[in-house]
């Protein structure tokens, strides 16, 4: 019996077959959903995988979020099923306020691709239980609108309730991934909701999860297994 | 037919780099003495029938769910004549 995990697919979606591809390598069954469809097809949880929904138009994740599909993610998310939002996926739950705070341009103007440090900070998610609180992951990063954003007093509370998931790891050199990318607000990376359903970062788990391709490290399968090992259990 | 403006604008706590990139290239262009840029959204909506309170009500509704992020920006609803 293995869990299944929707990927849902929006007009601009660009890594919607590389995350269906993460949860099969996790032993999970990958169920695609598409944007103009309100049924989840029975799904046990939720990745909202990054690209460019709609073009961005208006702002990244703004029209997205208002999608039928989005109806019932934000019902079922707010009924305790496991969500991720990936890069864009993060955005789009930004803006259906499941999780607090907003994603603007990079301090620097610039489209940022690399492999990022990221210090795990909290293993009490569901999409992080398979790391410990600490523990620092290089996964890749490529986003122009990443500079996380919210009020001091929203910054404080998230802080005080350990819901900062992810920092960018700021301890070493650039060259190899350290550093904040994009000029978020006390190095915030990825946060999650006060349950630890819902979980939403800028970088790419989902890029990091076999051996053969890309930095040749398996950092971000973690994310995958964590929540696979939930529901089993559950 | 009247039409409807709605500006939008990052709160003036947030960061606006892309602002700050026009400002600093306005000297080289000589366009002096500006001190500061930042940067908005203007939304020109053609309303059909009459804009009254009711219509008016409407879009502020939608410009706090849907053309402006009230996390980050503020909105501004004016009628054109």
């Amino acid at each position: 019996m293995t869990a299944r995990i929707g990927v849902v697919t929006f007009p601009g979606t660009l890594d919607d077959r590389d995350t269906q591809r993460a949860v099969r390598v996790a032993g999970g069954e990958a169920v695609p959903l598409w944007h103009r469809d309100k049924d989840l097809k029975q799904v046990d949880a939720v990745v909202l995988p990054g690209g460019f929904s709609y073009g961005d138009y208006l702002r990244a994740g703004a029209i997205s979020r208002f999608s039928p599909v989005m109806e019932t993610i934000i019902e079922q998310a707010r009924a305790g099923m496991p969500v991720l939002g990936i890069c864009n996926g993060f955005q789009v739950l930004c803006e259906a306020h499941l999780l607090p705070g907003a994603m603007l341009r990079n301090t620097a103007l610039h489209f940022v691709c690399r492999d990022q440090r990221l210090r795990v900070e909290t293993s009490g998610t569901a999409w992080t239980a398979d790391y410990t609180a600490g523990q620092e992951i290089s996964i890749p990063l490529k986003n122009i609108d990443g500079r996380y954003t919210a009020d001091e007093r929203t910054l404080d509370e998230l802080e005080a309730e350990g819901r900062v998931a992810f920092r960018y790891a700021t301890g070493g050199p650039a060259a190899d991934g350290y550093g904040n990318p994009n000029g978020s607000l006390r190095d915030i990376a990825g946060i999650t909701n006060a349950a630890g359903n819902v979980v939403g970062l800028m970088p790419h788990p989902e890029h990091a999860v076999e051996t053969l391709v890309g930095t040749g490290r398996t950092d971000g399968l973690g994310f995958f297994t964590s929540v696979l090992k939930k529901l089993v259990s559950a | 037919m009247a039409r409807v403006v709605v500006d939008v604008m990052l709160k003036p706590e947030i960061l606006d780099p892309q602002g700050q990139a026009v400002q600093r290239a306005l000297p080289r262009l000589g366009f002096d003495g500006i001190s500061d840029v930042r940067q908005g959204k203007r939304f020109e909506l053609e309303v059909e029938g009459p804009v009254d309170d009711a219509a008016l009500a409407r879009i502020r509704e939608m410009a706090e769910t849907f053309l402006a992020n009230t996390v980050i920006e503020d909105f501004n609803v004016k009628v054109e004549s």
